[in-house]
């Protein structure tokens, strides 16, 4: 049942997502990116779980850390260019 | 793996409720420039929030190496997004993409390694997070390489290529049969896994070779909707429903983009894919005319003249960095009294959005970029089109001209404005390989050289 509930998630939130981003305008497509890939790093909490977690093994928490500091890049790296590119964008004065 | 029974759970997953909100409304906000900084700023906050609370988590119970490794990621985000030049943004946009797509890869590792017994839906999963984030991973390196010009931006192809990426599909399809039918985690096991992850990176370098260089803001795309989907399967193996949320937000995001990328070249997703296998369409059209060259000073007395300008920029605008010159042009025009439009090809530069970036940087007001279908219903009225680096984009065969290669490919119908000026380095033809009637057209002229150079000459020329 687990998997079911799982799948109407996805099936939902995928839906949202088209409606979502069909409506951003063209200029916005590069900060899209990045921000999507900064969203991305939410795999961050999945690997911190991994990373903490003692009793599943000291491999297993290693691999969880280096997820840990990948997924960290994506999300510091992704909201921060993300906001540097946004900032640029500016009305005439 | 968090569980839902107790209260700590119950406030982790309501929080988790809360980020995707977030999210959702973050990328609402993205919708249009003046709101979008604070659409990334909740979606940072959501992020936020999500993982503060998974610390709260009570199986966690080792902060040493999480926070080494948070402080490490921190540390190379922050001067990774401070230092890259804007220029420089499709590669790291695609370095990015191979990062989310690598953690993803180790999340499902890690999972695997923890020796809980899994189903055989997990085992699937966790598959797919490995197969999807290994590809996302090389395929992300290989358009790195490619876009920053390490390795040729050309489509490479060898002979027996499309056999070989038949039987590393099949191989790939196999190996995943056994990972999936033996959840054991044995010794024969871990070599299943580790030639798995082996195949796929391979198959990622695989996929993204044959791709050329004005293919790749497809390639972007893809690879960007991949990272999410790496990041939704790793979601599906931990049972965690944040990561399935965010990830298909970024998922069905890239596939939008990967489809708007496709349109605007008339090609589908598999003709971008593949293409690099097909023979060279050879055109045997023959364009009557001649190509007029003219210099940048004469040049001048036409723009000193005209009352409406409409640059078109290109990828070759990018190479040049004539951006802040054509900003600089762009307000003597205006000080001259003439109007200022851009238009923006959606596949102009190396991925999408490219050109809107790099005229922002230079200052230049979003409300004075324009789309390709509102300036071509009135690009007739423009005094002068100025074409900077841009060729394909502008190319009328593939308006008129049929049996063209990219004959029915939407393009911005610059020679229909009264003066057309091409700003390009020589004669040489766009990516297509297609020749470009434009150059040819009565009311066309080439001013050849540097583009920032070129700029500069009628700057000056305004100035005196």
């Amino acid at each position: 049942m687990e998997a079911v509930y799982l799948l109407f998630i996805l099936l939902l939130s995928i839906f949202v997502g088209f409606e979502l981003i069909q409506k951003v305008p063209a200029t916005l497509h590069t900060p899209l990116m990045s921000g999507a890939n900064a969203i991305s790093g939410i795999t961050l909490v999945g690997a911190l779980a991994l990373a903490g977690d003692d009793s599943l093994g000291k491999y297993a928490g290693m691999l969880g850390a280096f997820a840990v500091f990948l997924a960290t890049i994506n999300v510091v790296g992704g909201y921060l260019v993300t906001d540097r590119m946004l900032a640029m964008f500016k009305k005439k004065r | 793996m968090i569980e839902t029974t107790s209260t700590s759970a119950l406030v982790i997953n309501l929080t988790y409720v809360l980020a995707a909100a977030l999210f959702i409304f973050g990328l609402k906000f993205l919708g249009h420039p003046s709101t979008a900084r604070k659409g990334n700023m909740l979606s940072a906050v959501g992020m936020l929030l999500a993982i503060v609370v998974t610390l709260f988590d009570k199986n966690i119970i080792s902060f040493e190496w999480i926070a080494i490794a948070i402080i490490a990621g921190t540390i190379v985000g922050f001067f990774a997004a401070r230092l890259v030049a804007m220029t420089a943004m499709p590669e790291l946009v695609s370095l990015l993409n191979g990062i989310g797509g690598l953690a993803s890869v180790f999340v499902a590792w890690s999972t695997l390694e923890a020796g809980t017994y899994l189903s055989g839906f997990v085992m699937l999963v966790t598959f797919l997070a490995l197969l999807i984030g290994a590809v996302t991973f090389s395929g992300s390196l290989v358009a790195w390489a490619k876009l920053s010009e390490r390795i040729s931006g050309r489509a490479v192809t060898f002979k027996g290529q499309v056999t070989f990426n038949l039987l590393l599909v099949t191989t790939i399809v196999f190996c995943g049969y056994l990972f999936v039918a033996s959840p054991e985690f044995s010794p024969s096991f871990s070599i299943v896994l580790y030639t798995l992850m082996g195949l796929a990176l391979l198959f990622g370098i695989m996929l993204v070779l044959p791709i050329g260089g004005a293919d790749m803001p497809v390639v972007i795309s893809l690879l960007n909707s991949y990272s999410g989907l790496a990041a939704c399967a790793a979601g599906f193996a931990l049972q965690n429903n944040i990561l399935i949320v965010a990830g298909s937000l970024v998922g069905a995001s890239g596939i939008i983009l990967t489809s708007i990328m496709c349109k605007a070249m008339n090609r589908s997703l598999s003709n971008v894919l593949f293409s690099g296998f097909m023979p060279v369409v050879e055109s045997n059209m023959v364009i009557e005319g001649e190509v007029k060259p003219l210099s940048a000073d004469d040049a001048y007395y036409v723009l000193e003249a005209a009352q409406s300008v409409v640059v078109i920029p290109g990828y070759g605008m990018a190479v040049a960095q004539a951006q802040h010159a054509m900003k600089e042009l762009q307000v003597l025009l205006e000080e001259n009294g003439a109007e200022v439009a851009y238009a923006i090809h959606p596949v102009a530069g190396r991925m999408p959005g490219h050109m809107n970036v790099l005229l922002a940087e230079a200052d230049v007001s979003y409300e004075q970029l324009f789309e390709m279908e509102e300036i071509n219903k009135r690009i007739e009225n423009f005094d002068v089109a100025l074409v900077i680096g841009a060729n394909d984009v502008v190319n009328p065969a593939a308006r008129e001209m049929k049996g063209s290669p990219i004959y029915g490919m939407p393009v911005i119908n610059a020679d229909l404005a009264k003066n057309v000026f091409v700003l390009k380095r020589g004669m040489a033809s766009g990516f297509a390989g297609v020749d470009n009637p434009l150059f040819f057209k009565p009311n066309c002229r080439m001013i050849f050289g540097d583009a920032k150079e070129t700029l500069g000459v009628m700057i000056r020329q305004f100035s005196d």
